[in-house]
């Protein structure tokens, strides 16, 4: 037993390691920013209103994309129809779509020379103009509203059917059955749905930088951006660095009362067979079709352009994709060998402890790349040429920024298989090695293979830090998309876009789909 | 007398025919292997699922299309209470969905607890109470709402033999009260003789017309055989 106990001390050491390099890299950032700053006195209009902007648009945005998901997955909660399944496959793409990409076709449908533009301007009417708050706010509805919906529509899957065949037999009208059995679920799922999007607008630099801008759209990231590149005034990027970090930690520390929603894509596919089917088809399928057109043009824009115009790639293209993929694959190993060795230390200890490991994650989705960036610029800055490491910086960042996801998706496999089968573990006398190797990472297979896809996809599609770090000669993908859209060579910005998407999916699809060949079951 | 005309239900590529008579008043056992139908069935008859062929009457009368109208009560398994309402919310929302009770139904309410024995856990939840507790709060809704006919799918599998019988003679006070008909599906042959006079036998995408239970058990049909094995 004594080899056991050992293994478990070193588990725990290595897990606490990490744990304490985690807060310690964290923090020190945030003390480098906060030690550096000119204090709050410096900061004149431009920068106060950026702070009002920056909660203003997610309270908006995610306002937008949660009450939008609500009909929405209702509908589809109790709607069947051909490409059901599809669409709520669908819904899950956003999410690891690069920002940029999904900006640009956005562009394409809503901007200046988009097609609703077009179609207006036929009419002899004024063409839209999405650059601003409302294309900020509209690109995070894109990106969070299928978010969002996935979430609830599992809320509704959870509802046992019975439930709605009693409540039809007692011959309870629909408002009455919202209120007896689907209002409960949605006061149960909504506020941590809400929270988590919150977190996701306050912290989505990529879109503002891509589409915000000017005195009413700059956010506080992309203010430091500014700062940063622009100006070069690290006093003034330190204080609003340390704005963010405060907003960002109080929304964090609610998300710590709140439980924030599990989307393991459990239970989707259950249609529930309802009394009211019938005479809400028209409205589902208005809410259904408007909300899949909304995902699908965009998209479907880019591809196209992008396709036709793929012989005009330029050359550099092929450096970059080749960086864009080492960052990914340095990022992706970094996470999850970060994310193992916290689930694997912590999931089957207490409650504090995990309670604690839940924290460290919901601080990385509080932590905003632009304040970690920031910050890790000031420490390198006396000894060595930040942008020079711009590589491993932005791999290390990326690796943080896709950790709670990677731990949201690991720690409940682990728990539970610790759960199932520790009992049978010690009727078996299993040593830890075996159950390591021949028990848990078998079962950890199929999310481990998933969380590897999210982490290489986010990192493929990051336009964070590597924004601030990146010189000249260095590109990746989605950067050198950006340079592109800001020279408005959007021809080849949508070729570059569709490498960017087709290398993001591939990366994803080898991941995933290798840890569901392991997987048994 | 409840008369299932050339019924057909069809549930993607699985259908069940069901031709038969049950007079009023009979207490019938659904039995046959799972995954065959039994439960299909009972939402058949209940109205969530609409017959592709045939129809159901009732005294003679076609069944309205609304679960809601048909004068059935019914009892599930699980999820016959809701969760967040009160012990004496869940029975009254028998007598009005909407929970708006006039003072002599708030009586009803009281009295229908009072003979399951719960009348001092009106303002429980669910969730304190045992199994045994919970399938009562659902038998006083179903003895509140006086309907004719009462469909049961496994009511009392999840509870043990004391538990179960305590149920089944409360369930029989209830029928004798509204001198009701009842259905119930159930997995065991024993809660089956308990309870019913009459079997129906689910299988093979047909659900064959009742026969006195003691018959049915004496010389089962082939499938039920392969189904109770030698547990007869």
């Amino acid at each position: 037993m004594a080899g056991g106990v050992i293994a478990v001390i070193i588990r725990i050491i290595g897990g606490g390691a990490v744990l304490v390099a985690l807060l310690a890299f964290s923090f020190s950032t945030v003390l480098a920013v906060a030690l550096h700053g000119d204090g709050l006195g410096t900061l004149g209009s431009y920068d106060w209103q950026a702070v009002r902007f920056t909660i203003w648009q997610a309270l908006a945005s995610t306002g937008l994309s949660v009450g939008i998901a609500v009909p929405v997955a209702r509908a589809l909660a109790r709607q069947d129809f051909k490409g059901r399944s599809l669409l709520i496959t669908l819904l899950g793409a956003p999410f690891i779509l690069p920002v940029i990409v999904g900006v640009l076709g956005l562009l394409a449908v809503f901007g200046r020379a988009g097609w609703i533009s077009q179609g207006l301007d036929l009419f002899g009417l004024d063409r839209l103009s999405i650059y601003g708050p409302a294309g900020v706010i509209l690109a995070h509805v894109f990106f969070n509203l299928p978010l969002a919906t996935r979430f609830i529509l599992q809320g509704w899957a959870s509802i046992p059917p019975d439930r709605f065949r009693v409540a039809d037999s007692l011959g309870a009208q629909p408002w009455t059955q919202f209120q007896l059995i689907e209002w409960p679920m949605l006061r149960a799922m909504l506020p941590g749905t809400f929270l988590l999007i919150f977190l996701l607008c306050l912290t989505s630099f990529a879109v503002a930088l891509a589409i915000g801008g000017g005195p009413r759209g700059t956010t506080i990231e992309l203010a430091i951006y500014q700062s940063f590149r622009l100006d070069f005034d690290l006093g003034k990027a330190s204080s609003l660095a340390l704005i963010q970090f405060v907003i960002c930690g109080t929304v964090a520390a609610l998300a710590i009362l709140i439980p924030l929603p599990r989307n393991d894509g459990h239970g989707l596919g259950l249609i529930h067979t309802r009394q009211d089917v019938q005479s809400n088809r028209i409205i589902d399928f208005g809410f259904i079709s408007i909300t899949a057109a909304f995902l699908i043009l965009p998209l479907a824009s880019i591809v196209i352009r992008g396709a036709i115009h793929l012989p005009e790639l330029p050359n550099a293209v092929f450096a970059a994709a080749w960086t864009s993929l080492w960052i990914a694959l340095i990022s992706t190993s970094l996470c999850i060998g970060m994310a193992l060795s916290l689930a694997l230390s912590f999931a089957r200890t207490g409650q504090t402890t995990q309670k604690l490991v839940e924290v460290v994650g919901i601080l990385g989705l509080a932590t905003s790349p632009l304040v970690v960036g920031t910050g890790l610029f000031l420490m390198i800055f006396p000894f060595a040429h930040p942008m020079s490491l711009a590589v491993p910086v932005t791999a290390m960042v990326n690796a943080m920024m896709a950790l709670p996801f990677a731990l949201r998706v690991l720690f409940p496999a682990i728990r539970d298989t610790y759960v199932d089968y520790i009992r049978l573990r010690e009727s078996l006398m299993m040593s830890s090695g075996t159950w390591l190797w021949k028990v848990i990472l078998p079962r950890l297979s199929k999310p481990l293979g998933f969380a590897a896809g999210l982490a290489a996809a986010l990192s493929m599609g990051d336009l964070g830090v590597i924004a601030l770090f990146a010189d000249p000669d260095l590109q990746t993908l989605p950067l050198m998309l950006y340079r592109l859209m800001g020279a408005y060579r959007m021809d080849q910005a949508a070729a570059v876009a569709v490498v960017l998407v087709a290398q993001s999916l591939a990366l994803f699809w080898i991941f995933d789909r290798g840890g569901r060949r392991h997987a048994t079951s | 007398m409840l008369h299932l005309n050339q019924v057909e239900f069809t549930q993607g590529s699985f259908s069940l025919v069901a031709n038969f008579k049950i007079q009023t008043g009979a207490k019938v056992a659904v039995i046959g292997p799972s995954g065959e139908g039994k439960s299909t069935l009972l939402h058949g008859i209940a109205g969530f699922l609409k017959p592709t062929r045939g129809n159901i009457r009732w005294a003679g009368e076609p069944m309205p299309n609304h679960p809601g109208l048909r004068p059935i009560s019914l009892l599930f398994q699980d999820h016959n209470l809701f969760p967040h309402l009160t012990v004496f919310n869940n029975v009254a929302i028998g007598l009005n969905p909407r929970l708006r009770l006039s003072a002599p139904q708030k009586k009803q309410v009281s009295l229908a607890l009072q003979k399951v024995g719960l009348q001092d856990r009106n303002e429980s939840y669910p969730s304190d109470l045992s199994g045994g507790q919970r399938g009562r709060i659902g038998l006083a809704r179903v003895l509140l709402r006086q309907r004719p006919l009462l469909l049961l799918d496994e009511p009392f599998a999840a509870l043990g033999p004391a538990l179960k019988d305590e149920m089944l003679e409360a369930l029989d006070n209830v029928l004798s009260s509204n001198s009701a008909t009842a259905l119930m599906v159930t997995h065991d042959p024993q809660d089956a003789l308990i309870f019913a006079d009459q079997a129906i036998l689910v299988a093979d995408g047909y659900a064959s017309a009742p026969q006195p239970i003691q018959e049915f058990f004496d010389d089962p049909p082939r499938a039920l055989k392969a189904y109770l094995g030698n547990r007869t």
